[in-house]
């Protein structure tokens, strides 16, 4: 039995053009575009990446700050087109990139979960079937009609976490998200998180965390410089992140690679 | 869902993804309309006294100081001024709109275009809402009210494309740079002087007659000044006229956004 993968990512390149100096105003773009002054500086976040998550599969992705985590679900998700290449993503995505974004303080924590599903494209209809289900898992019920702005940065958090984990999702993009909130909640997001699982949900995963990695995915990948460095059951590419990225030699061997 | 470097959605795709937003269009014109109407002081109320109280300065101002001939000057001048302030304040809505929700885009892929859309549909939104004092007015001085005002919807759907067209060229151009929000401020104040609002278009020497008609507003306002204040449909020329220039803003403003909408990550 064949399947096609969830996630497949096809030699993508993502190319931040950035002007080498910042150009904040039409009348000095019009200046340099005349004198013909103007250069760009790339930077290639993601080279060449080529992977694939099949259905089901937990991904942990690790790798140094700048590596390019961020950019990969970025581009999983549809967010940002890749410079070259191409990838394929099979199913409904529920990035949960940043938390909390897309929340309006002035507004209410019910009209707030309303306008946060419509950002994920989630129906009217969707959200009030699982509405309950969302202020539940928050443990909110106290304050949803109260404005976000007198939330704790941590119950914002935890809503936002619940609306993002309840809509029907195939594929849950995490961004350094497991660690919000307090201990018992951490402890129902992981739940949760296992629960997606065991339902047959695709996530990739992205984390500081090694031992979260080490415990929650099979398999990992590991970042760097926007390369894939390695990718295969997480204790040996954790083992080899480690043992790579830490040694003084690791900086001069990829260059120019 | 495929994401691949140069494909581009076509136009009709584009179209297809608002409508798989529609929740949120539907969200962001809700946030928008009860920001205006819940959040101020007399709310509904203040929609509805603005433009009366509004009349009552400006044709005290306007026919007493100035002395333009023209019989129910108020009537005159609101005709215009309501699709005046729809286009001005959708406009400038749009660019502040495209760059605040800048952090959003980031984080969840919505259709860019869904900001500067909603826009459009409060301002008409408030478009249609205003017509409410108006018509009060109308019958308070004892303007006619024709059966030539049902053509009104068409009018202000044919203004809403032109000023959605412009909504998006110059909110993809505002993202880009910091002065362009400042510049068409400036242009906006200019432009309101080169169009008949409040004063009659005869009082305009004949030989600058030329640089008024080169104005796409000129027209689309007579689309609502002929039903509302000459209780008559406007003419064919004009009709013509306005549904080209919204469609050529249309184009303009879609090919604009097209191209940049790539490179907004640079500058949100
Ligand atoms: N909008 C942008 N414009 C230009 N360069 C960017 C942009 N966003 C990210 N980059 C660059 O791309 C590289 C990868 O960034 P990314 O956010 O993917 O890293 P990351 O692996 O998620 O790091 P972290 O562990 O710190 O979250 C960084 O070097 C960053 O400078
Ligand atoms: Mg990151």
């Amino acid at each position: 039995m064949t399947t096609s993968p969830a996630i497949e990512f096809c030699n993508v390149t993502m190319r931040y053009r950035l002007p080498d100096r910042r150009i904040p105003t039409l009348k000095e773009w019009a200046i340099q575009r005349l004198t013909a002054k103007l250069r760009y500086n790339d930077f290639l976040a993601l080279q060449d990446v080529t992977f694939t998550a099949d259905g089901g599969e937990t991904l942990g992705i690790i790798g140094a700050n700048g590596a390019g985590k961020s950019t990969l679900l970025r581009v999983a998700a549809g967010i940002l087109a890749p410079s070259a290449g191409e990838a394929v993503v099979r199913g409904r995505v529920a990035p949960i990139i940043e938390l909390g974004t897309g929340f309006d303080p002035e507004l209410s924590g019910r009209e707030n979960i309303f306008f946060n599903g419509a950002l994920l494209g989630r129906s009217r209809a969707e959200m009030r079937r699982r509405f309950d289900e969302i202020v539940e898992f928050s443990a909110l019920a106290n304050f949803i009609d109260m404005p976000l702005r007198t939330y704790s940065t941590g119950m914002v958090a935890r809503l936002a976490f619940s609306v993002a984990t309840t809509v029907d999702a195939d594929i849950y993009l995490l961004d350094e998200v497991l660690s919000v909130g307090d201990e018992s909640f951490g402890m129902r997001c992981q739940e949760r998180i296992e629960r997606f699982r065991r339902d047959g949900g695709t996530i990739l995963l992205v984390s500081h965390n090694l031992p979260t990695v080490e415990r929650l995915c099979r398999q990992a990948l590991w970042l760097h410089e926007g390369r894939v460095m390695a990718r295969g059951p997480a204790p040996e590419v954790v083992g080899q992140y480690h043992a790579g990225a830490f040694s003084p030699s690791f900086a001069g061997r990829f260059e120019g690679g | 869902m495929r994401n691949a470097a140069g494909l581009r959605p076509s136009v009709l795709e584009e179209a297809r993804d608002v409508a798989a937003f529609s929740h949120l269009l539907a969200n962001l014109v809700r946030r928008d309309l009860t920001v205006r109407y819940k959040r101020s002081v007399l709310g509904f109320f203040w929609t509805m006294l603005n433009p009366l109280l509004l009349m009552i300065i400006l044709s005290v101002v306007f026919s007493t100081v100035f002395r333009f001939a023209v019989k129910h000057f108020e009537v005159y001048f609101l005709s215009a001024y309501l699709g005046w302030t729809f286009f001005a304040q959708t406009t400038t809505g749009a660019m502040s709109s495209l760059a605040w929700n800048g952090a959003l885009m980031k984080r969840v892929r919505v259709p860019k275009v869904i900001f500067a859309f909603s826009t459009v549909l409060s301002g008409l939104a408030n478009l249609g809402l205003s017509c409410v004092p108006l018509f009060a007015i109308m019958f308070i001085v004892g303007a006619p009210l024709t059966p030539a005002l049902l053509f009104l919807p068409v009018s202000f759907l044919i203004l809403a494309v032109f000023v959605f067209g412009v909504s998006l060229g110059m909110s993809a151009a505002a993202v880009y740079f910091d002065d362009v929000a400042q510049m068409y401020g400036v242009a906006l104040m200019g432009l309101m002087y080169l169009t008949p609002i409040f004063y009659p278009i005869e009082i305009i020497p004949q030989k600058y007659l030329w640089l008024i008609r080169l104005n796409p507003l000129v027209y689309l306002f007579e689309l609502a000044r002929a039903p509302i204040y000459k209780g008559c449909m406007p003419s064919l020329h004009d009709v013509v006229i306005s549904a080209a220039c919204a469609v050529v803003a249309m184009v303009v403003g879609t090919t604009v956004f097209r191209r940049l909408a790539p490179g907004f990550y640079r500058h949100l």
